[in-house]
């Protein structure tokens, strides 16, 4: 998880002392809420008593794809992991601060965590499909193993989410073959689906390509643009040039701080603060 | 990287590695050939007494094999052939005491190892203490085990039985079982028990239809050597059912079994009893493995077979 950097620390420390902190003088009482699908305060996270996260604040509207980037170890991944409270899930692992999605603060002590795994879904890495599985149980598994019956229904969504992951033209003739048996592109779509089947209202994913080759990834990429018309999106990445095709917004962490935020165009061309500017050609990282 | 590779010393380095290198790929295959002569060596030595076995136990044995053997309770001893019956009550006591040992043992042993290997927490003191006497238990010597099924079965019940016989062998399988199911499951990888968290599945259905299942060829190896093991135990059985040359009457009645059977018909000075004697033994041999593809049979039946785990 967290990796050690190889750049020059000294310069680090000093450029760290530069940025700002984040700015919590914006409004997010009850009349902002509807604005945004994802909205995070103040989230502390540790490993231990490793601080990995530190006091994040962002706000994610709705129907877009957030890129999340940053160098190894700055703590992008422990971030979506916190938005579906995956992250608690390690052991030692540990998070403090309000994370609200609609407007549940999924941090909230009479919140239920599975409940909430439930509604925001998750790609990981690297594509994980049930091993024992077929195609078909893959993408039904959420429904099936939280007691939904109903076979009709079960087909229907299978059908509707292999559609929506863009995989369903190329297995709907193997719906019974193993799902390890696909290609690792196709295994990531089927993942990708098995999310999608719970009908999620966000979904995370972590470095979903870094797994594939270019023309699976391609693939991906095109997915996250079709999804994004139903679905809010947050994907970390190492890939740059990824951050800049697919998201609408980008969030630059850095040892744990989130450096800035805003359209990708912006963070791209146009950066604000020097670290991420830094960064973003490459200078470090 | 490489430095300098252009200076005078490096040609001298260079030609130095060289030599040194062709010097060792010299004796890198002597060596090669050698250690796979030396692992040959090794299995045939591992092979020859077991095939040894197994062709001395055919030879003598199967002649033995009769539906006479089969069907028909032991004779009077040192009768003739034709009056010397079979050990059918064996066959049956043996199959009627290891199946009722696996109906105990294999549940706990399977949810024992899940405890272990899912949720037990970290190097707690309750999981610590589990393996350390589940580990005791492994090598505990099969009779003291026959001791304890004698005390507290057989004495409470007033007679040697079948339960106190199952009671005892199940205790030698579980911790077998144990073992084996936290080790397969640990093998299954974080990242599948993950998917299944982030699908808001529970905990406990993870763990029975997710990580149990793409682990079930692993576990399974596990029960049917734990099987194997109690099949073929004697110790235990002679202070716990201690053999009868009747059928299954109750659970609280003594009741025979094949390795017991074994030893009485070894210890006769008759050769009609040594000649059964072998057929039983080959009829052990056959049901242990019989057991062992019918179970494999039973539980992939239906998909297919696991690849997962070499991801």
């Amino acid at each position: 998880m967290i990796c050690g950097l190889t750049a020059d620390e000294a310069i680090h420390d000093r450029l760290l002392k530069e940025v700002e902190p984040v700015k919590k003088d914006r409004d997010h009482d009850q009349q902002v809420l509807p604005k945004y699908k994802v909205s995070i305060r103040n989230l502390d996270g540790w490993f231990g008593t490793k601080q990995v996260l530190k006091n994040i604040n962002l706000d994610i509207k709705p129907n877009v794809a957030t890129a999340i980037i940053g160098p190894s170890g700055c703590g992008k991944t422990t971030l979506i992991r916190c938005l579906n409270r995956m992250h608690e899930m390690t052991p030692g692992a540990t998070a403090k601060g309000h994370v609200v999605i609609d407007d549940i603060n999924i941090y909230d002590k009479a919140v239920d965590p599975v409940i909430i795994k439930r509604r925001v879904g998750m790609v990981f890495q690297k594509p994980n499909p049930f091993p024992t599985m077929s195609v078909y149980d893959n993408a039904a598994a959420g429904l099936k193993l939280n007691g939904i019956k109903d076979k009709r229904l079960i087909n229907d969504i299978v059908e509707e989410s292999l559609k929506g992951a863009a995989l369903w033209d190329e297995v709907k003739n193997e719906l019974d073959k193993p799902g390890m048996g696909l290609s690792g592109g196709q295994q990531q779509r089927l993942c990708i689906a098995r999310a999608l089947a719970m009908q999620p209202e966000v979904l995370l994913m972590d470095e979903p390509t870094s797994a594939l080759d270019p023309i699976a990834s391609s693939k991906i990429e095109d997915l996250v643009h079709e999804l994004k018309k139903d679905l809010t999106i947050i994907t970390v990445t190492h890939n740059m040039t990824q951050a800049a095709r697919v998201s609408d917004y980008t969030a630059f962490m850095y040892l744990g701080e989130l450096i800035e935020y805003g359209p990708t165009n912006q963070i791209f061309k146009n950066p604000q603060k020097e670290l991420t500017e830094r960064y973003i050609s490459g200078k470090f990282g | 990287m490489r430095k300098n590779t252009t200076g005078p010393d490096s040609v001298d380095n260079k030609q130095k590695i060289h030599d040194i290198m062709s010097r060792y790929s010299h004796r890198r295959k002597i060596v090669d050939k050698m250690v796979s002569i030396f692992s040959i060596a090794c299995v045939l030595a591992a092979i020859i007494p077991l095939g040894s076995i197994l062709l001395e136990v055919i030879k003598n044995g199967a002649s033995a094999i009769s539906i006479q053997l089969l069907t028909q309770q032991p004779g009077a001893i040192g009768a003739t052939l034709e009056d010397s019956g079979g050990i059918a009550p064996a066959i049956q006591g043996t199959l009627i005491v290891v199946g009722l040992a696996s109906a105990i043992g294999v549940p706990i042993g399977i949810l024992a190892g899940i405890y272990l290997s899912e949720f037990a927490p970290g190097n707690g003191l309750l999981p610590s203490a589990v393996r350390l006497f589940n580990d005791v238990l492994t090598g505990l010597p099969s009779v003291v085990i026959g001791i304890v099924g004698y005390i507290t079965i057989v004495l409470a019940i007033g007679s040697f039985s079948v339960l106190a016989g199952a009671f005892s062998l199940s205790i030698i399988m579980i911790p077998i079982v144990v073992r084996i199911t936290e080790e397969t499951l640990k093998i299954v990888p974080n990242s599948i028990r993950e998917a299944g968290y982030s699908l808001g599945i529970s905990r406990w259905k993870i763990t029975l239809f997710v990580v149990l299942k793409s682990a079930k060829s692993g576990v399974l190896t596990g029960i049917v050597l734990a099987i194997s093991r109690i099949a073929g135990e004697t110790a235990p059985l002679i202070m716990t059912i201690l053999g009868t040359s009747l059928f299954f009457t109750s659970f609280d009645k003594p009741i025979d079994a094949l390795p017991l059977r074994i030893w009485r018909l070894a210890s006769q000075p008759y050769d009609t009893a040594h000649s059964q004697g072998w057929g039983a033994a080959l009829l052990l041999i056959i049901i242990v493995l019989m057991a062992s593809v019918v179970l494999r049979l039973l539980v992939q039946r239906k998909g297919f077979r696991v690849k997962a785990l070499q991801v």
